[in-house]
């Protein structure tokens, strides 16, 4: 069997308590894998530590135990290869939409000429069709723009994975579902790779092709990975027209309301190797 | 709902200002009628001399008086006619240049140096007793200090603004770098930005406001500052002005002369103030 792009092997991450109490692992001994241009979802209840394990893909924090390994190599630190859209939109407030995405290219690219990067950021920014708002200072930027810029700036590096974490958590539906179609539209333009939390099931199984289910922390654990049924590209409009949609989302609402909390794992649970779960078409699980 | 109405408050800005320049009209004419003022002891009186006793011209000038020695000054602010007798222009040039170079002195050393603290828990920490203890001390306390290792009474004053205006710049550039938020931090960090474009692109504008806000503090005590040190060194300047027209018992220069260090503090502030709202940002 090849491996995955990226891999997480016995990953674990604990923080030091106040006082002497001994630490209690936030989550521990997480194993998966995502393949090149799949788009993972990690679906879980607030506090599990889904940004936490989205830290350390990132680089930015290091877990406690375990690695992470990317295209056969280690994760050791922050990278272009991972753009990150973070959880609130970290826009600099101080720069317009325009200079903020032209900072990322400027990263990327130091030896390309004003021109190169103008045109670059302009680009990506049309693809999350802001075209208009180029000039505009983050504090003038609805919530929704604020988000898409932060979109753009982190396809604008073309990094080889895109890790997102809860990027639309802040959003009314309406616009939500209407970035959520830009995005569909720029990950099969560009066949990225993508790593995102959400908790939000419908977000799921419109974007993923797997969905990892967490279990409340602490010590949480992935309890299974299921595989999205319904092949892309997936449409809103027509989605829930499909058998395999309502068997799926059962199973997922099922789990976030009653598993996740008492999950006891079988006899052959084994968490170096989740099962992978294929809701409505319970033959595939056996091949 | 009412109408917000612009004009009101300028034109009551003008009421109040007639109002008192009638009450001190009032005040210094009612004095200058030959009779000493009540409760002034004839002996004290004749010690003082002839003019403040009898108040044959009111010690105390009536706001036309003001008026015509600030028309003076302004028609011919630059004469120099000796050591003590130089125009207000040039008294309050020398005393400009002094806090100017003592300012930009200390923002030369209070900003890298609070970016360097800033940056560093570690160094926030060992320098902060130090900081601790020098930042409340007056700045005249250091004069004598500054006279005896300098020598140069022009340079004493300037080191004076230098370390008045040092500790607000230093302390808040410290707090501004200290609590740039982390999530610009990491940003920069995912886009593995280099040290130094880091520094100047991210770090500097999410801390320019505190930074401001300390300029502006400082500009502010070096300008109360400089009259005082100026005052003691003597020589030129405008503090050096005021105490020596109280020699000469001329309270005319010295209220025209108070007049004019308000207005050139104002100046100051206003300047730093329009800097602060153009590197300002709003989320
Ligand atoms: N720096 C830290 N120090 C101590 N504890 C931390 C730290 N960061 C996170 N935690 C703890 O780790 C747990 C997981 O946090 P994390 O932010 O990863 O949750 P999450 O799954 O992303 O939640 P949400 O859905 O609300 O964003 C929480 O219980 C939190 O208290
Ligand atoms: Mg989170």
């Amino acid at each position: 069997m090849s491996q995955p792009f990226l891999k997480i092997e016995g990953l674990k991450r604990q923080f030091p308590q106040p006082g002497d109490a001994a630490p209690t692992p936030v989550f521990e001994d997480l194993n998966f894998g995502i393949d090149r241009g799949q788009f993972v979802c990690v679906l879980g209840h607030s506090g599990c530590g889904k940004t936490t394990i989205l830290n350390i893909l990132a680089g930015l924090d290091e877990a406690s135990a375990g690695h992470v390994i990317m295209d056969g190599r280690e994760v050791r630190g922050p990278s272009l290869d991972r753009g990150v859209v973070f959880q609130g939109h970290a826009l600099m407030p101080w720069l317009s939409a325009l200079k903020n995405v032209e900072f990322a290219v400027r990263s990327r690219h130091a030896d390309w000429s004003r021109e190169q990067v103008r045109n670059h950021a302009v680009k990506y920014l049309e693809l999350v069709h802001l075209g208009e708002a180029l000039d505009k200072k983050p504090a003038e930027l609805s919530g929704g723009m604020k988000q898409r810029v932060g979109i753009a700036r982190a396809f604008s590096i073309e990094p080889k994975m895109l890790l997102l974490d809860e990027p639309f958590g802040a959003l009314d539906a309406l616009t939500r579902g209407s970035i959520q179609d830009e995005l569909i539209g720029i990950v099969e333009a560009t066949r990225q790779t993508v790593f995102m939390i959400t908790h939000d099931v419908d977000e799921a199984i419109l974007l993923a092709d797997r969905i990892v289910l967490m279990t409340n922390g602490p010590r949480a654990k992935i309890a299974e990975i299921v595989v999205n049924p319904m092949a892309r590209p997936r449409v809103r409009e027509t989605l829930h027209q499909q058998p395999e949609f309502y068997p799926l989302r059962n199973h997922l609402v099922d789990f976030l309301v009653k598993r996740s909390r008492a999950f006891t794992p079988g006899a052959d649970w084994d968490p170096k190797n989740p099962p992978l779960v294929y809701p409505g078409a319970p033959d595939r699980a056996a091949a | 709902m009412k109408r917000n109405k612009a004009w009101l408050a300028p034109l009551l800005s003008v009421l109040f200002f007639g109002l008192f320049v009638g009450a001190w009209q009032l005040a210094t004419s009612s004095s200058s009628d030959g009779e000493l003022p009540p409760g002034m002891d004839p002996e004290y009186a004749a010690l003082l001399g002839a003019q403040a006793a009898t108040g044959g011209q009111s010690a105390m000038p009536g706001p036309g008086d003001v008026a015509a020695r600030i028309w003076e000054h302004v028609k011919d602010p630059f004469y120099d006619r000796g050591t003590n007798d130089k125009g207000l222009g040039i008294q309050i040039s020398y005393s400009i240049a002094r806090v100017l170079g003592g300012y930009v002195l200390a923002a030369l050393v209070a900003i890298p140096l609070g970016f360097l603290i800033g940056m560093s828990p570690l160094v926030y920490k060992a320098l902060d007793p130090f900081i601790q203890i020098l930042k409340p001390i007056s700045p005249l306390a250091w004069m004598p200090l500054a006279l005896y290792t300098i020598k140069d009474s022009n340079t004493s004053a300037v080191f004076v603004i230098f370390i008045c205006s040092l500790w607000p710049m230093l302390v808040n550039t410290a707090f501004g770098v200290a609590t740039v938020r982390r999530e610009w931090l990491n940003v920069a960090r995912t886009l593995e930005v280099k040290p130094l474009r880091r520094a100047f692109l991210v770090i500097l504008p999410a801390a320019a406001p505190t930074i401001l806000v300390g300029m502006r503090i400082s500009i502010g005590i070096a300008w109360l500052v400089i009259v005082a040190a100026e005052m003691l060194v003597g020589g030129t300047g405008i503090g050096y002005f005021v105490w020596n027209e109280w020699n000469n018992l001329s309270i005319t220069n010295i209220i025209t002369a108070i007049l004019l260090i308000g207005l050139v503090g104002m100046l100051l502030d206003h300047l730093l103030a329009w800097v602060a709202r153009a590197i300002s940002w709003r989320e």
